[in-house]
């Protein structure tokens, strides 16, 4: 009920604004002539300090979030997964999050996980994130090369997965340390792509999501399953492509959070344990979003009745 | 032969992959066309720093408006190529303990890792991290309810801005989530949208784009469009 009293307030004043802005000349000149850097104080506002009151929100889990958390369910421990990290640090505040939970599913599952990365000269890094802040710490039973390997970079985009479908070692003869494949225990008997149980990709642009469905689920689907973490951006583009080609998607921080809630729910929660931080980066970030979409909102309400205002006065 | 090589060479990948895909067979043509493709990537790499080169040191040069930050990109780009191709800093792998050069290039650590870790990650997340003002300036300056169009597309932004939130769930929280009116809750409006609305816009632009490249593909193959080779003049 408090909450409705808020909107009702929220609402009561932005109507009284609307009056102001038709009635008052000194209201009407001072935001049509506002200076956007008050625009960007309020949004540095609307972002800060939701982070500072670390700000959380219960999370209600979509279909297709459900759907990743389920293709990563039903495989069985010791089976192989390609962790496909296809984004970069300007990307990583929206996709760590999710890509932090992957991880921890995975090893949670007792699955084999292979990375790589094709999008970007950096994406090893992103990857060493996960290993350091998740599979060392969490989980020190992991052995490098027998429960988890790190393939790195490659160039070539599309090429690359057009390669690996068929023959994973042509490409990838050493890991990202430069230790030869020959010599890793869990890359003897992968020759390809094929015989990896799922992929998980996280995206950030080309080449990613779309290049995975196109050059390997769609040539390979008997063989090949994927699921999917994007960014907000992104994640219309990929709509196409459910559920046949990519059964499940998380899109951006909203999709982060609702499959850490997943996580969460069934492997700290269930059991009675507190969830530590770095699991819930999805949810604490999705404090600035509300707060940061509700001002865009507000900002196209006000400009709008400023607009109106122009017209009535006859200088729109 | 300047132009007729490269016309060759384009439409004889360009069949390989085709035929590749198509017969069971030819499989490893193709497989052998995208390793040429993965290795050209790679030199591509190359290029791009041989040209980023080429023009900041004519910048430079020329003294043109803005030189100084042609030097700071030179500075950074000679630095960051200088620790990571050398490998400064980085202790060699532990299968080849005699070769210096064998460790990681981005050794925790390393100076090439300090540089990505305290420059390059930072200043890339921040330039990410801007969009937030721009957007939020743009909000104010450029969506207007001009015509029933802009009225649908405010509408339509407003429930998915509000739906990839919780305040879409608390704002319909009196609907009954299994009731018949259960479709406008704004978390369900927002999958609606996004599932049928945006799927079949999004889906008849894929088909159009790849006809459209279908279409460009083979004019490239047949050597009718060569425009990708350039003027031929320097």
């Amino acid at each position: 009920m408090g909450m409705w009293l808020w909107f009702l307030l929220f609402m009561i004043l932005l109507a009284l604004l609307g009056v102001l802005i038709h009635r008052s000349p000194t209201v009407y000149r001072v935001l049509t002539t506002l200076d956007r850097r008050w625009i960007f104080l309020l949004m540095f506002l609307a972002v800060a300090i939701p982070i500072l009151g670390q700000l959380t929100f219960p999370e209600k889990p979509t279909g297709l979030a459900k759907a990743v958390f389920d293709e990563i369910e039903a495989l069985e421990p010791g089976d192989k997964v390609l962790m496909a990290w296809d984004y970069d640090p300007a990307s990583e505040g929206e996709l760590q999050p999710m890509a932090t939970a992957f991880t921890f599913h995975c090893a949670k599952k007792g699955l084999k996980l292979y990375y790589m990365t094709i999008f970007s000269p950096v994406g090893p890094q992103m990857i060493d994130d996960s290993i350091e802040n998740v599979l060392k710490t969490e989980f020190p039973h992991y052995e490098y090369g027998v429960d988890y390997v790190n393939l790195g970079y490659k160039s070539g985009q599309e090429g690359v997965i057009k390669v690996i479908v068929s023959n994973l070692k042509e490409l990838f003869n050493t890991d990202q340390y430069g230790t030869s494949v020959r010599d890793i225990p869990m890359m003897q008997d992968v020759e390809n792509i094929q015989q990896i149980d799922l992929i998980v990709n996280v995206s950030a642009g080309y080449a990613g999501t779309k290049e995975w469905v196109l050059f390997a689920v769609t040539p390979y689907p008997e063989s090949i399953r994927l699921v999917a973490g994007c960014t907000g951006v992104m994640s219309p583009l990929l709509y196409p492509y459910i559920p046949e080609q990519l059964p499940g998607l998380l899109g951006a921080i909203k999709g982060a959070a609702e499959y850490e809630k997943l996580v969460n729910d069934k492997y700290f929660t269930a059991e009675g344990m507190e969830v530590p931080r770095k699991y819930l980066k999805g949810m604490l970030r999705m404090g600035p979003q509300l707060i940061a979409h509700v001002l865009i909102i507000v900002l196209i309400v006000v400009a709008n009745m400023i607009y109106f205002a122009e017209k009535r006065r006859g200088t729109a | 032969m300047k132009r007729l090589i490269p016309l060759w060479l384009t439409a004889t990948a360009g069949i390989v992959m085709i035929v590749s895909y198509f017969i069971p067979r030819t499989q490893g043509w193709g497989e052998d066309t995208s390793i040429w493709f993965d290795i050209l990537a790679g030199i591509a790499f190359i290029l791009g720093g041989g040209n980023i080169l080429k023009i900041h040191l004519r910048k430079v040069s020329d003294k043109t408006k803005g030189w100084g930050y042609s030097v700071i990109l030179l500075f950074c780009f000679l630095a960051t190529l200088f620790v990571g191709l050398g490998k400064i800093g980085v202790h060699p792998n532990t299968q080849y303990p005699d070769h210096s050069w064998s460790g990681v290039y981005n050794e925790v650590g390393s100076p090439f890792w300090w540089l990505y870790e305290y420059a390059f990650k930072p200043l890339t997340a921040t330039m990410f991290a801007m969009l937030a003002f721009y957007i939020a300036s743009a909000a104010f300056r450029a969506f207007r309810a001009k015509n029933v169009e802009a009225i649908l597309l405010l509408g339509t932004a407003f429930i998915i801005l509000l739906g990839r939130t919780f305040a879409g769930v608390w704002l319909t929280d009196w609907i009954a989530d299994d009731g018949p009116l259960r479709g406008l809750r704004i978390e369900n409006l927002t999958v609606y949208i996004m599932q049928v609305f945006n799927t079949a816009g999004s889906r008849a632009i894929v088909i159009g784009i790849a006809l459209g490249i279908a279409s460009t593909s083979m004019k490239v193959i047949l050597g009718v469009d060569r425009s990708y080779l350039g003027s031929g003049e320097e």
